[in-house]
């Protein structure tokens, strides 16, 4: 079945790529300016570093291994999920990483749900009234918000309803009130990418020639609809696929403002305090989460459209 | 110049060329334009509201709100045009090469490009802050390596389908050398692709920027940025809101400005829509004119 | 006995003003084959797709456009529904774009057929199964489930007519039939459009600007030019004799195109039967 043939190709594809992720994400070490050593013993409290002390500490880090031993060894304890330990809190990096990760992830997946819902909805709606006053509000008003910094939109969100009106909880993540506050903003800061998306594509199918001649032969409105819609999704699903892993990185600041435990935070803090494990892992994991979402998106975009099957 | 011309037929797009070439003016001559001086601490003056002296009132450390709004402009805006500019050209360099040359130039920079963009790009840039340091400079390199794939993926197909255009083998065959047919011909027709790209990137990486700074990985306290403003005001959110609307509409302005004026590029400059656009345009003016000449309705 | 009446139709572009079509008045005898015969941008697609109202939202029409008896410019929305397909059928030009590229062949021609006649599935798959077999397509069962991208042109014209001979309607509309063939597709598509009248007894419009088309399968013609009907009348008759110096002009062309090249091809030995 060529569909079979498709996902495998495909997945081995992603392999070399998902090897060269890893290297480079190995490399950001080796590449910073600072040496690791140091920031150990700084974050140690040593205040004058020496020498031999250096040398010290990089032999207990294995620093001293060659190039492609500790790449080895890292990849190995990688697949573990041993990240090794943060330079800073000296806990093992997988403690911190994953439960920020989990928490990101349940954030971003209803994010997405919202984001999906909403941009369907408006967008089939402002397609099928296209140019009437619906279609051009809600293109302006989106338009204004996808320029609006989400951190500003968040706060004013937060003095709204968590403040003046006394709704929902200013900050963290206790119920499921929550998870409204966060969503609606990274909802609304992204969904007018997808929307515009979506509306244009079933603007391209509306005046297609099958829809003209499924009407010629009597059809109702609604079934038309309903093929538009299934050509229309081909070309968003995929983009709605990716949104998971663009989303997981980029709500860092949405996460900053509503004080969300998640990779945001952890993100931040280890780029300050330069904790250069933590930072390897969480480029190494989202990097990767990002090609496997790709490829699981093109294979179900083929799934879909049979044409896409033959090429590769 | 054709081009403004179109531009300039949309009202609004027109706006948005005023705005935004103000607010970069504005930024370039900060030291003249600013009533005070942005760092100057006046504790005495804290959260003062406007006056005839601080047309935007103080912020919390009596700063002028004003002045730092506008010596803003300088990180908020300008240089991330500079690193716009910076990673296009160097994007534009590699797509050229490897659409005109193909082969294997063709071959590893699109490897090259393949890889660094199936990075995520906020995760890279956090990552390579983490590596090199925070600050401006480094978000701005960050920028640039990360960005530049995505200008040479665009100017490489613009170029391969010029490269292919029967003129250019024509000069090819009768001896032309490849750097003035590129100078000559590639190099004019593809402006226009790389402009659209660069614009509708830019309102995003302003955005980027902002963000950052309002974590506290840009740039640093005292200098004035947008996004870091934002910041500080957050501390007081509660008791003093109002400090947040200024730096806020500043961003969502230019920002604005700045993707309206992207899209109605990417119109202007799109062949077919611009004929179709420009008839309809005139058969509009034409129509309504007739009416009102006849007073009828249709 | 006139199966289609069509009187003082006007076309005009709502937003603009322009008017397409100022005045067109045109009649199909029952059982006969009308041709549509003009440039392209004469308003010919734009007057079948008035006839089934079919036109995008910003053309607006009006007109009387009688069929069989009955007007269809006075009918709801839901009532034209119930007649398109059923009692006015079109076959479009491009058969690769008239079916949805996400689905197999099958499922717009079930869609239709179970909307106006409510049959079950195997019956329609009987009754497309022998309307195929007699448009030279083999393997019916095969190809309704096959997608648009995996038939040729010719084959998805061959399966809207096969459509047309199940569905049995009053009028055929041919959009530019042949337009997008190749020959040997084009004379096969003819030659299954001749016997569809036939078989159905039904009336036909055929668009096209091919003059050998119109010659093989149509009775009568109207010749449009920039949205107004110069010329009408039996297509013998127009041939030999038309008035208007445009249809001479389009009768004249491809012959003219087509003698030249017989004249270069046959070279001294070349004899001309047809010039007068």
């Amino acid at each position: 079945m060529a569909m079979g043939r498709y996902m495998l190709r495909r997945l081995l594809l992603s392999l070399p790529l998902l090897a060269a992720i890893s290297f480079i994400a190995f490399m950001l070490n080796s590449l910073s300016p600072v040496d690791p050593a140091e920031v150990v013993l700084h974050a140690q409290g040593v205040p004058n570093a020496t020498n031999e002390l250096i040398a010290e500490t990089k032999a207990a880090l294995g620093m001293d291994q060659p190039l492609w031993q500790r790449y080895w060894n890292w990849i190995v304890s990688c697949s573990k999920l041993d990240f090794g330990s943060s330079y800073v809190t000296g806990k093992p990096v997988w403690s911190l990483l994953g439960p920020a990760f989990l928490h990101s992830l349940k954030l971003t997946l209803v994010s997405v749900a919202a984001i999906v819902a909403l941009s369907i909805i408006l967008g089939v709606l402002c397609a099928i009234r296209e140019g009437r006053m619906l279609d051009q509000a809600t293109r302006g008003i989106a338009f204004v918000l996808t320029s609006m910094p989400s951190y500003w939109l968040g706060a004013f969100m937060i003095w709204l309803f968590a403040v003046k009106l006394d709704l929902l909880p200013t900050s963290g993540m206790d119920s499921w009130r929550s998870y409204v506050l966060p969503v609606a903003v990274i909802t609304i800061s992204f969904a007018g990418i997808y929307f515009r998306m979506i509306r244009s594509a079933m603007l391209s199918q509306l005046h297609e020639d099958y829809a003209l001649y499924g009407r010629a032969c009597g059809l109702s409105e609604s079934r038309i609809a309903l093929h538009l819609l299934r050509n229309s999704l081909q070309a968003a699903i995929p983009v709605f696929g990716m949104a998971i892993p663009t989303l997981l990185g980029s709500t860092v600041v949405v996460e900053n403002i509503f004080a969300w435990p998640g990779l945001g935070a952890l993100s931040v803090k280890s780029i300050v305090s330069r904790d250069f494990p933590v930072i390897q892992a969480y480029v190494l994991v989202l990097a990767a989460a990002f090609v496997l979402f790709n490829t699981a998106a093109d294979i179900a975009n083929a799934a879909l459209n049979p044409k896409l099957r033959k090429s590769v | 110049m054709k081009l403004l011309q179109r531009i300039g037929q949309d009202k609004l797009s027109a706006l948005c060329l005023l705005t935004i070439s103000a607010v970069l003016i504005a930024g370039l001559m900060a030291p003249l334009l600013a009533p005070h001086d942005p760092e100057e601490v006046h504790m005495e003056l804290r959260y003062a509201a406007s006056s005839s002296e601080y047309w935007l009132g103080n912020d919390h450390l009596g700063r002028c709100m004003l002045s730092r709004l506008i010596y803003g402009i300088r990180p908020s805006v300008l240089a991330v045009m500079a690193a716009l500019f910076v990673s296009a050209g160097i994007g534009s360099i590699a797509g050229l090469l490897a659409g005109y040359f193909r082969g294997m130039t063709d071959a590893v920079l699109m490897r090259l490009c393949d890889v660094t963009l199936s990075f995520p790009g906020y995760v890279m840039t956090l990552a390579i802050i983490g590596i090199l340091g925070i600050g401006l400079e480094n978000i701005l390199i960050a920028f640039v390596l990360i960005k530049w794939a995505w200008f040479a993926r665009i100017i490489r197909s613009t170029v391969m389908q010029l490269a292919d255009a029967e003129y250019v083998q024509f000069a090819k065959a009768i001896g032309v050398r490849n750097r003035t047919i590129i100078v000559k011909h590639i190099i004019p027709v593809s402006l226009p692709d790389i402009a659209v790209a660069a614009s509708s990137s830019f309102g995003s990486m302003i955005l980027q920027i902002s963000g950052f700074s309002f974590l506290g990985i840009g740039v640093q306290a005292p200098s004035p940025e947008w996004g870091m403003m934002l910041n500080e005001a957050r501390a007081v959110m509660f008791s003093k809101p109002e400090l947040m609307l200024a730096p806020g509409i500043a961003i969502v302005l230019v920002v604005s400005a700045v993707n309206y004026l992207s899209d109605s590029l990417q119109i202007a400059l799109d062949p077919k829509l611009t004929a179709s656009r420009r008839t309809r345009y005139e058969e509009q003016r034409k129509a309504a004119a007739a009416r009102l000449q006849r007073k009828e309705v249709v | 006995m006139n199966s289609l009446e069509v009187s003082n139709l006007q076309i005009w572009d709502r937003h603009t003003g322009r008017v397409i079509v100022p005045d067109s008045s045109f009649r199909v005898k029952q059982g006969s084959c009308l041709a549509l015969v003009g440039e392209s941008g004469s308003g010919k697609s734009l007057t079948c797709k008035a006839i089934m109202r079919l036109n995008k939202a910003g053309l607006s029409q009006s007109g009387d456009i009688v069929l069989d008896g009955s007007p269809l410019s006075q009918l709801s929305e839901k009532e034209m529904r119930a007649i398109r397909g059923k009692r006015l059928c079109m076959i479009m030009q491009n058969g690769m774009r008239a079916f949805d590229p996400s689905c197999v062949v099958g499922v717009p021609i079930r869609e239709t057929l179970s909307r106006h006649f409510g049959w079950s599935r195997d019956e329609i798959a009987a009754r497309m199964a022998e309307a195929m077999t007699s448009v030279m397509l083999r393997d019916p069962i095969g190809i309704m489930n096959r997608y648009p991208h995996e038939l040729s042109g010719g084959m998805l014209q061959r399966i809207m007519i096969a459509l047309a001979i199940v569905l049995e309607p009053d009028i055929v509309i041919a959009d530019e039939p042949t337009t997008a063939l190749d020959t040997i597709a084009q004379f096969e598509t003819i030659e299954q459009l001749i016997r569809l009248r036939a078989r159905t007894g039904c009336s036909m419009i055929v668009v096209s600007h091919d003059m050998a088309v119109v010659r093989r399968v149509a009775d009568d013609m109207v010749v449009m030019k920039d949205g107004v009907i110069v010329e009408a009348g039996p297509v013998r008759k127009l041939q030999s004799d038309a008035r208007h110096e445009y249809t001479r002009r389009l009768l004249g062309a491809k012959l003219a195109l087509q003698q030249h090249f017989q004249a270069v091809m046959g070279g001294d030995s070349f004899v001309d039967r047809n010039r007068r």
